[in-house]
């Protein structure tokens, strides 16, 4: 993102802008931080206490251990996928407060 | 001539002639150490991906699935895992706010020589041990594999070396990028293949192939056994299994978001955007090919068995011995080259983490206080680093030999990467308490702590010796370089980083002022 003044960090910190890009990161960053720690220390923690629960058979030969750690990726995938698409409004927002560092008076164009 | 040698040679001449390419064009610091920030999204992800995947991803894992079934496949799940904590948390504030190295965003508010210090000696270990076990490895690999042409374990430990030396010194990044795109495609081509092959070993059926997988026979001293090898629990089991497994899955998805090497790659595109694209890529790529180690390990547990394997070379042949069951002696020769084009890949990234770290981070920054420098003296610091770099990983590899356990080196390098450098960086760009002490704090105690429980576990001193029960100290070393970094923080009572931290997360957050694209 490009500007053409020395940037005020201090001042863009403190707006309103900027507070929300924060936000809204937030929002989405820490949850799916929770969530995909959750679902993939669940892998080795069933895996190693309770072995015969995940060797049982679901889908033919395959057991709950193969299918849950191949869902793993779907789920690595999806999460990806759903930050792409979040990120496109965190670079909006980010626009707008690197914007107000070029014209705090209201008067600039890129 | 044997066919072998000859892909080898032949992709040992396409790397060359990348090498020579990438020297016409390199001009200046930003094109040594980050080929000019001028590298897409895709041939980014390619290279993190040619950069990430090593011979422990693609021999190693074939081999530990093929002989202990389940157990192996969860590394591949964890590599893959590990890459969203890359794309949610380090890759987009890392490209906006640094430069060159790991180091620049540690050293962004605070005080730059210790932490450029520590953090330089956090990369070079990490670098150096990954170096050293790829090294061997490949020494390995090639004398086993060429070993009707003559060539042995010290002749391919020194190919190997003076390659990566050559790329790095002549190539710099723009190089190194490239032969980790070509070491990609390569990659995702033969496993491809495989796969194919193996599912149509049986049939193209794939439920006559996982009916196979759970009649895996082998013999166990002598007497035979029938196991299904989706079973999980026949490597990692009671008492400590478990808590190796949890321990290992830390180290893996901590760990991966602060390997130097993999961290310098989000340097190389013009913009933050483009670094997250990047993941995504790689993230699509890794995932594949993580996946298809199912038919690449279970292949070789189904077709070729684990007896055979421990005849002819061992657990790490399982991949190479699987093509050569499949597709003949062709087939085998290009699975062993793409094999040796996956460590040459990885070597020369690690070359040039460890060289810009060095050069940048110690010798500009902390020898010289960050005075400016001549514009070429910081490239020609990092080229001889490259050199030295080479010739003591040639020498050390050498003297370790090809039988030396690795596996803890690598082990050792996701470890220290999760315990000290993770924290530091994490810590550096969210909390904004965190001062120089504390990033001092956790990448000492990152670092010896893992140092320390390794050296004493089962992967050094065997499993009875050892005095921590666990082949991964992460459970243990990762909290505790989280610890040392905020009781450092507080105890030292220095607020002073807190005034540059808006303007890290301004920058971070927005890519104002970032480092831009450098024209030819």
């Amino acid at each position: 993102m490009s500007s053409h003044r020395p940037p005020e960090w201090d001042r863009l910190a403190a707006t309103p802008q900027f507070h929300a890009l924060l936000r809204a990161k937030s929002a989405f960053v820490v949850p799916a931080c929770l969530f995909f720690c959750v679902y993939y220390f669940a892998l080795p923690v069933l895996v190693g206490y309770f072995p015969e629960f995940m060797n049982r058979r679901v889908l033919g030969p395959l057991n709950i251990a193969y299918l849950f750690a191949l869902s793993q990726f779907a789920m690595a995938w999806f999460i990806a996928f759903l930050y792409t698409r979040a990120a496109r409004r965190f670079d909006a927002m980010a626009e707008e407060v690197v914007r107000l560092n070029d014209s705090p008076e209201g008067s600039g164009a890129q | 001539m044997n066919v072998p040698l000859l892909i080898f040679l032949a992709f040992v001449a396409l790397t060359l002639a990348i090498t020579a390419w990438a020297a016409r064009r390199s001009s200046g610091a930003a094109s040594f150490f980050a080929a000019g920030r001028r590298i897409t999204g895709w041939q980014n992800g390619l290279a993190v991906a040619g950069d990430y995947m090593s011979a422990a991803s693609f021999l190693g894992i074939a081999g530990l699935i093929a002989f202990n079934g389940y157990d192996g496949f969860m590394y591949s799940v964890g590599w893959l895992v590990a890459y969203l904590t890359v794309l949610l948390v380090v890759a987009e504030p890392l490209r906006n706010a640094g430069k060159y190295t790991m180091a620049d965003i540690l050293a962004y508010r605070l005080s730059p020589r210790p932490v450029r210090a520590m953090a330089a000696l956090a990369t070079l270990t990490v670098s150096t041990f990954y170096m050293i076990a790829q090294m061997v490895g490949a020494g390995a690999l090639v004398s086993l594999l060429l070993k009707d042409s003559g060539i042995t374990y010290t002749t391919a430990v020194t190919g190997v070396g003076l390659l990566m030396i050559v790329y790095v010194v002549f190539g710099g990044m723009l190089a190194t990028t490239w032969v980790q795109i070509v070491k990609a495609v390569l990659l995702m081509a033969g496993t491809l293949l495989l796969s194919v092959l193996v599912l149509g070993h049986f049939g193209f059926s794939f439920s006559a192939f996982f009916d196979a997988v759970t009649h895996v026979r082998y013999t166990v001293n002598g007497l035979p056994v029938e196991q299904d090898f989706f079973t999980p629990g026949l490597k990692y089991k009671p008492p400590y299994g478990a808590l190796d497994l949890i321990s290992l899955g830390m180290a893996l998805i901590f760990g991966t978001a602060g390997l130097p090497h993999i961290l310098i790659r989000f340097y190389t595109v013009p913009d933050a955007r483009t670094a997250r694209v990047s993941v995504v890529w790689a993230m699509a790529i890794i995932g594949a090919f993580y996946v298809m180690t199912t038919f690449l390990g279970f292949g070789a547990a189904t077709i070729v068995g684990r007896d055979f394997i421990s005849r002819n070379g061992g657990i790490n042949m399982s991949a190479p011995l699987l093509a050569q069951a499949l597709g003949g002696d062709t087939f085998f020769a290009f699975i062993s080259a793409v094999a040796f084009a996956t460590i040459l890949a990885v070597v020369a990234g690690l070359t040039i983490s460890a060289s810009s770290s060095f050069s940048h981070d110690f010798w500009s920054n902390v020898v010289h206080h960050g005075s400016p420098r001549g514009p070429y003296e910081e490239v020609r610091v990092a080229r001889i680093t490259a050199f030295v770099v080479g010739v003591v990983a040639i020498a050390l590899a050498i003297l370790l030999g090809p039988g030396a356990n690795v596996a803890f080196l690598v082990g050792l390098a996701f470890a220290v990467a999760a315990s000290a450098n993770l924290p530091a960086i994490v810590l550096s760009i969210f909390w904004k308490r965190f001062n120089t002490a504390g990033a001092v704090a956790a990448l000492g105690a990152g670092l010896a702590s893992s140092i320390v429980l390794i050296l004493v576990g089962p992967s050094v001193r065997g499993p009875a010796n050892a005095l921590f029960p666990l082949e991964n100290p992460g459970i243990v070393s990762i909290p505790i370089g989280f610890a040392a970094a905020v009781l450092a923080t507080l105890a030292s009572g220095d607020r002073s980083s807190e005034a540059r931290f808006a303007e890290l997360q301004v920058r971070g957050n927005t890519g104002l002022g970032a480092e831009k694209p450098t024209a030819h």
